[in-house]
């Protein structure tokens, strides 16, 4: 069981930068993702972690240690492949027994060990048979086997999973994390898919073009998404941006998009938005379960003054009913949203409807960098206006 | 525009039988997907409708005529490829007029359509771009827009976003739609991804080793799925299903320690009239299947005529997958760690792992699947 530090990493392939300056720390007996699109620079980052290849710049440290200078062999670390690269000349027994027998063990010491592996794995019935007999799902288990045996500092998986069936992955994803709570032992889980690093992390890392975006646990990353790339790559439908403009009156600031107005009330929140202020314009970010859709005209005006009680006037572009729910397509003025409904909703397209957005689970990014300027929440005193 | 039917299609390569006596009806100006897993016939159907295969035994009318020995060139069907296959040596001005320009058009027509359909997709400022250089998102427009620009009467679309990344994929989706809805082509979509064929259709023929299993509205394969393929391959996350036996006015379900739950009279007597044998097969959707702390109010089955009683079915908390707009978690039934069922439960659920849940859901969501034919027997 270890920690392992990354300090300044970078690492290029000719011109190309894989990895920039990365930072990172994953505790001792965490379940840690990495999560990006292809091309992130994220088995790059496993393959610099085990040590087959050698940063440019910067440290890797393991339990403590530096290992730059260290051989892979030396490093204590299993890495379970995407191939999954079984020796299919070899039985299961002894693809799980190489790794000990590389170490020299005694043999009853392998055989004990080898069994007690396969008994925890389920598989101790095929310890006879080749790879080639086996299934994907019990093949998954023999690589996964073949990694704990010799009971390493820490376990790298570069996307597991990824060549099995949707059925299979479920139960390999449930059985994985079973494990890792069981053996209490640092894993790191390299996916680009975004249901498996929710599910799985307790803390994940997204990368994009060799940079580090964030690192937290799954719901403050999901909930306070640091920039535009992070709150698309969380969350299916992911996040809707409307471009607004941004203004600054006397009482509060001004937020317009061609269908509403949104008045932001406070010091802090002003604050943090006087860089858009600024440029003139914001993005505002909401995800499609923060919208709700009303199909009925509300009652004219608040006291207060909000016109239809502060909903926009909007209406139905398309639905796509997906049985448990249905996603609504919602175009307001000249952008179209995606907003979540029950299975039964009702509207057609075309219709007319009226539109709320939860004011405390706004977004508001930088025009130009993309990064997240504000997040609100419950204390903010935000307040949206149709028309 | 054009109704399409299939009459008792049959294709076979070989020994392998692809499709097996196919027979569908799509209305003029629908959008029917044709679903089902790698090698389940779907785009072999397809392609016996586009005329790029010919039958082995059965027919396939366009508006009641026979299309058999109609050439692909001739039957007026435009086609988007998994591919796309734009023409990468023209430009996207040349690859969308190409359809126009071998059909002999005048070159004012030529263009007055690019500029149409190009409006329509929102690619109109790529038009002088060499197709080569275009994102894949792009190049997925230009070849919808080639094959709409000839105003086919039939659409075939086989798997045509697969090849986008996610957040492309949902835009597209909904755009896809709009321009379905718009401009009214008959629309055959092939496809294996099920949350595509539920969001676009207006109707889905599910397929499965060659045979159509069920042809219905999203909500019709949704809500009564004909079997347990059907019911088990739409909806994400799937539903559960839990083997059991029907006898003495209750189901026993056999993964729970105290497995039985008692159904109303009008249940006992839908479930007995279909069923052929005792054994049974129970569906629930994941978003039916609550989970609730033990003994706790409102928790157990709920039939129709009391309020609830505690069920007695326990299963244990396995890991969850807070998804943001809801959470998924994860159970083994207390009397089998072999099965696992799925509850969606709010965004802020979090259990503890290893704890012992109480399942709470009602009569009225529940599937009844007879084990032997794999049918679906009741729904009530």
């Amino acid at each position: 069981m270890a920690s392992i530090k990354l300090e300044n990493v970078t690492k290029r392939f000719g011109k190309t930068t894989a990895v920039a300056g990365l930072n990172l720390e994953i505790k001792n007996g965490e379940f840690f993702c990495v999560l990006g699109p292809p091309g992130a620079g994220k088995t790059t980052l496993l393959r610099l972690i085990v040590g087959l290849e050698r940063p440019e710049e910067g440290k890797i440290i393991i339990g403590g240690e530096e290992v730059n200078d260290l051989h892979p062999s030396k490093r204590d670390i299993s890495m379970i492949f995407q191939n999954l690269a079984l020796y299919p000349d070899k039985t299961v027994f002894d693809n799980i027994a190489f790794p000990l027998r590389q170490q020299k063990e005694e043999r009853a010491k392998i055989r004990e060990r080898v069994e007690a592996v396969a008994r925890q794995l389920k598989i101790d019935w095929l310890l006879e048979k080749l790879p080639s007999q086996l299934s994907g799902g019990e093949r998954q288990r023999v690589a996964i086997g073949r990694a704990i045996v010799r009971q390493p500092e820490a376990y790298l998986m570069d996307e597991p999973l990824s060549n099995l069936d949707a059925l299979l992955r479920l139960e390999m994803r449930v059985s994985l994390k079973e494990l890792q709570t069981s053996l209490k032992e640092t894993f790191v889980y390299v996916t680009h898919d975004q249901v498996e690093a929710l599910s799985m992390g307790d803390r994940i890392a997204i990368m994009n073009a060799g940079v580090l975006q964030q690192v937290d646990e799954p719901g403050a990353i999901y909930r306070y998404p640091n920039n535009m790339f992070v709150a698309t790559i969380l969350g299916n439908p992911p996040m809707n941006f409307l471009k607004c403009a941004a203004s600054d009156g006397n009482k509060e600031l001004l937020v317009k998009h061609e269908s509403f107005t949104l008045t932001v009330k406070g010091d802090e929140v002003r604050t943090a938005l006087g860089g858009a202020v600024k440029e003139g314009g914001v993005i505002l970010g909401v995800r499609p379960e923060d919208v709700k859709i009303h199909l009925e005209k509300p009652n004219g005006r608040e006291p207060g003054g909000r016109v239809n009680g502060g909903l926009v006037d909007a209406e139905i572009y398309v639905t796509e009913p997906l049985g448990n729910e249905t996603i609504v397509d919602i175009k307001i003025g000249s952008n179209v949203i995606k907003v979540l409904a029950e299975s039964d909703f009702a509207g057609a397209p075309g219709r007319r409807v009226w539109i709320g957005l939860n004011e405390h689970k706004l977004h508001f990014f930088d025009l130009e960098t993309h990064a997240c300027a504000y997040h609100a929440s419950e204390r903010d005193a935000i307040e949206l206006w149709g028309g | 525009m054009a109704k399409i039917v299939l009459d008792h299609l049959v294709k076979r390569f070989g020994k392998q039988t692809a499709v097996k006596d196919l027979c569908l009806e799509i209305e003029d100006r629908q959008f029917v997907a044709i679903l089902g897993p790698s090698g389940c016939g779907k785009t072999t159907t397809m392609n016996m409708i586009s005329g790029l295969l010919k039958p082995d035994a059965g027919k396939v009318f366009f508006d009641g005529k026979e299309m058999n020995d109609v050439p692909p060139g001739q039957r007026g069907v435009g086609f988007v490829f998994q591919n796309y296959a734009v023409f990468t040596n023209m430009t996207v001005y040349e690859n969308i007029a190409f359809g126009l320009k071998i059909r002999h058009r005048p070159p004012e027509e030529i263009d007055r359509e690019v500029n149409e359909v190009t409006r329509l997709l929102q690619i109109r400022q790529l038009l002088s771009f060499n197709a080569s250089k275009l994102s894949i998102n792009d190049m997925q427009k230009v070849a919808l827009a080639r094959s709409m620009v000839t105003k086919p009467k039939i659409f075939l679309l086989d798997e045509p976003l697969s090849n986008l990344d996610a957040a492309l994929r949902n835009i597209m989706r909904a755009e896809l739609k709009k321009i379905q809805q718009e401009l009214g082509q008959t629309t055959i979509y092939v496809t294996h991804d099920q949350v595509e064929a539920m969001s676009l259709s207006d109707r889905i023929a599910v397929m499965n080793f060659a045979v159509l299993q069920q042809y219905g509205s999203p909500h019709e394969v949704y809500n009564r799925p004909k079997n347990l393929f059907v019911a088990n391959f739409i909806g994400s996350p799937t539903i559960n299903f839990m083997e059991g036996s029907f006898g003495s006015g209750a189901f026993t379900l056999k993964d729970f320690t105290r497995g039985k739950i008692p159904l109303s009279k009008q249940a006992m007597h839908a479930a007995g009239q279909k069923l052929t044998s005792q054994e049974v097969v129970i569906g629930v959707r994941p978003e039916h299947l609550k989970i609730m702390d033990r003994g706790s109010e409102g928790a157990g089955f709920q039939g129709e005529e009391d309020g609830g009683s505690p069920s007695g079915l326990l299963a244990k908390v396995v890991s969850s997958e807070p998804l943001g707009s809801k959470t998924i978690v994860y159970l083994h039934p207390d009397a089998n760690p072999g099965v696992i069922l799925k509850s969606s439960m709010g965004s802020d659920y979090r259990p503890a792992i290893g704890e012992m849940k109480e399942l709470t859901f009602k009569e009225k969501n529940l599937y009844v699947f007879d084990k032997k034919s794999t049918e679906l027997a009741a729904r009530f």
